[in-house]
Parts: C-alpha cells; structure tokens; sequence
C-alpha cells in the first residue's frame, strides 16, 4: 500500500528507505502533528464502541473538522463502530484514529464507550450468552 | 460497572465489546482462523511502531518523521444487537511484543494456535498469558500430514497449569473455530468464578 499520497514533498535524505523496508507513512500529517488525544488524554482501546452523538446537529460546525474526521463520522453513521473497524475502514493508524477521535470527542460529535476494566470480566449471564450465540452460529 | 440500565436505549449506552486474542507461532494459521469464525472478511489495522516500539524497534537514524506499521489482523462475531466478539490476531515477531500488552488489555482471553511440528513456537505465548493469568486455551492445529498428537501430549510437552484446555482443531474450518471459542469462554468463566471465590475465601 502507498501510504506517501499525502502530498508532502519527500524528506531529503530519506531516499534510502526503499519499498522493500515496509510501509513508510508520515502518519501524524493528519493530525497537525499531535500524536495523542486531546487535554483529557484517554486512551481508546481498540474495541471502545464509537457511537455518533445524537445531539450532534447536521454538518453546522464541519469547518473545523479535516476530511479523516469526516470520513469518520460517515463511517459511523450507519451503526456503532469499534476503533479496531474505524481504523480499517479510513484506512488509518490507529494511533491517528485515537487523536482524532479525541477531537471529535471533544467537539460532542461522538460517544466513545469505557474501556474495560483490566482483570474484569462481564458477568456470568453475559458469558452464557455468548456460549450459547457462538453455538447457534 | 454499570447498575443498572434495563431501560437505555440499547446498543448506545448498553453496547458491550469482548475481546479475544489469537497468538501463536507465524503461519500457524492465526489469521485463517479468524477468517473462519469471522462473520467480516478479516479487517486490518495498523499500530505505529514509533508510538511504543522506538526502544524496541530501532528507528534509530530514520528520526520521529518515517514511521513504519505492523499490521493486525481483526474479525468479529455479533451475538446480538450490542454484544460483539473481536478476535484479533496478535502479530507474530517477538519484537512487537509491546503491542500485546495493549491488546491483552482488558481482553477476555486467548487462543494459543500450536503446530506440533513446531510447538515451540507457542511457547512464547503461552509464557505470556500464564504470567498475567489471562485465560487461554491451546488450539492445535491439526495440518493435513502432521503426525496427530493427542491432547494431553501436547499438554505435557507445553508443560501447561492443571486444568488449561487443549483442543485439537482445524483453524479453515468455521465449526472447529467455533468450539475452540466455546471451550476458552467456558474456561474464562470458571477462572473468573474461581478467582471470586479465592478472594472471598
């Protein structure tokens, strides 16, 4: 996959790295640079549930938003979407996934589910239901 | 912990995510076995290694401005409405052991995926997830021509806790895939109950 079609001019001296050395991306471009997600610095776990806000009114307030925040929340739109899915439907890091996410977060545009808690486990109803869904599979 | 919320407007505030871990050896069949209990085509994610790796990952001389990926393979299985299944492949190289402990993180167990022609490639795996007490079952994936083992050999050549599941299976086939996710949520279960009763005991 050619991740280098953002655009940029290509770093000089960077000419070395060739196609056999993997996927090069200057992933951060879309992000303005920051690599983590806004003040409250939460960390979405890769199956936090992405919900888009109900109260969010239209596309009112979209200037401030780039086209990755965009194609997010269209992402979004038909149903919940984890941040594993979110990340491979945009065809984004997740890394960048999480910061912008912490944006739309933050603008109110998204819910984002907690993660759960280490060393917890659902309760026993939840596992028998997923017992008996993956039988009737 | 969430009360109670018998009214909320389901799939919002009610949705719940699980997580299960597919680890092994490279090519033991991690990604087909996602594949086939999957009811996505297998999805990619993309984790930075300058995120956590750069102590791991020499980038040394390629400065913070070229990242590269390790990619993860993921699939998921909807019970019902606001109760899903991710089952994410852990990516196989030992250098990118970092990335587990994001993904171990809150997971509700693991799939070890062994091949007895080179079941040492599991033992990384299985080290890993005994240490955090993260539930997980050894599924051995029985290759067409591989000299079938029974389970309990493997179990002794794994040098496994009294107790962890060994099933032989055929990661291509849904069916199989299915009952090994059975087996290590049953098994979560019983971990979980026992460790409730230890600590109230």
């Amino acid at each position: 996959m050619t991740e280098d079609t953002n655009g940029a001019p290509r770093e000089p001296g960077s000419q070395w790295y060739d196609g056999e050395a993997g996927p090069l991306v200057r992933p951060y471009a879309m992000t303005g640079g920051r690599t983590r997600p806004g003040p409250s610095g939460v960390r979405f776990d890769l199956i936090a549930l992405v919900t888009l806000a109900t109260t969010a009114s239209g596309t009112g307030d979209d200037t401030t938003l780039g086209p990755e925040h965009r194609s997010l929340i269209d992402l979004c739109r038909p149903e919940t979407q984890s941040v594993a899915e979110l990340a491979a439907g945009a065809d984004l890091p997740v890394g960048v996934v999480r910061v912008l996410l912490g944006d739309l977060l933050e603008l109110g545009r998204v819910t984002v589910s907690r993660p759960v808690p280490p060393a917890q486990l659902p309760d026993e109803r939840i596992l028998r239901e997923v017992i008996a869904g993956l039988r009737a599979l | 912990m969430v009360p109670e919320h018998s009214d909320a407007s389901e799939a919002d505030t009610a949705a719940l995510a699980l997580k299960i871990l597919v680890a092994g050896g490279f090519g033991v069949g991690k990604t087909t076995l996602v594949g086939a209990v999957s009811e996505i085509r297998p999805l990619r994610t993309e984790e930075l290694l300058s995120e956590a790796g750069q102590s791991v990952d020499d980038t040394g001389g390629v400065s913070q401005k070229v990242t590269t990926t390790v990619a993860m393979d993921f699939g998921r299985i909807t019970i019902r409405s606001g109760l899903s299944l991710y089952l994410f492949g852990t990516p196989g190289q030992d250098r990118f052991w970092f990335l587990w402990d994001e993904l171990s993180q809150g997971a509700l167990g693991a799939v070890v995926l062994a091949d007895t022609r080179r079941l040492e490639d599991c033992f990384p795996a299985v080290d890993y997830f005994e240490h955090r007490h993260i539930p997980f079952v050894v599924a051995v994936n029985c290759f067409a021509g591989a000299r079938t083992y029974g389970a309990h050999d493997v179990s002794r050549a794994l040098d496994l806790d009294q107790g962890t599941p060994v099933v032989l299976c055929d990661a291509r086939d849904r069916a199989s895939g299915k009952e090994v996710l059975i087996r290590l949520v049953e098994y979560a279960g019983r971990m979980h109950t026992a460790r409730l009763l230890n600590s109230v005991g």
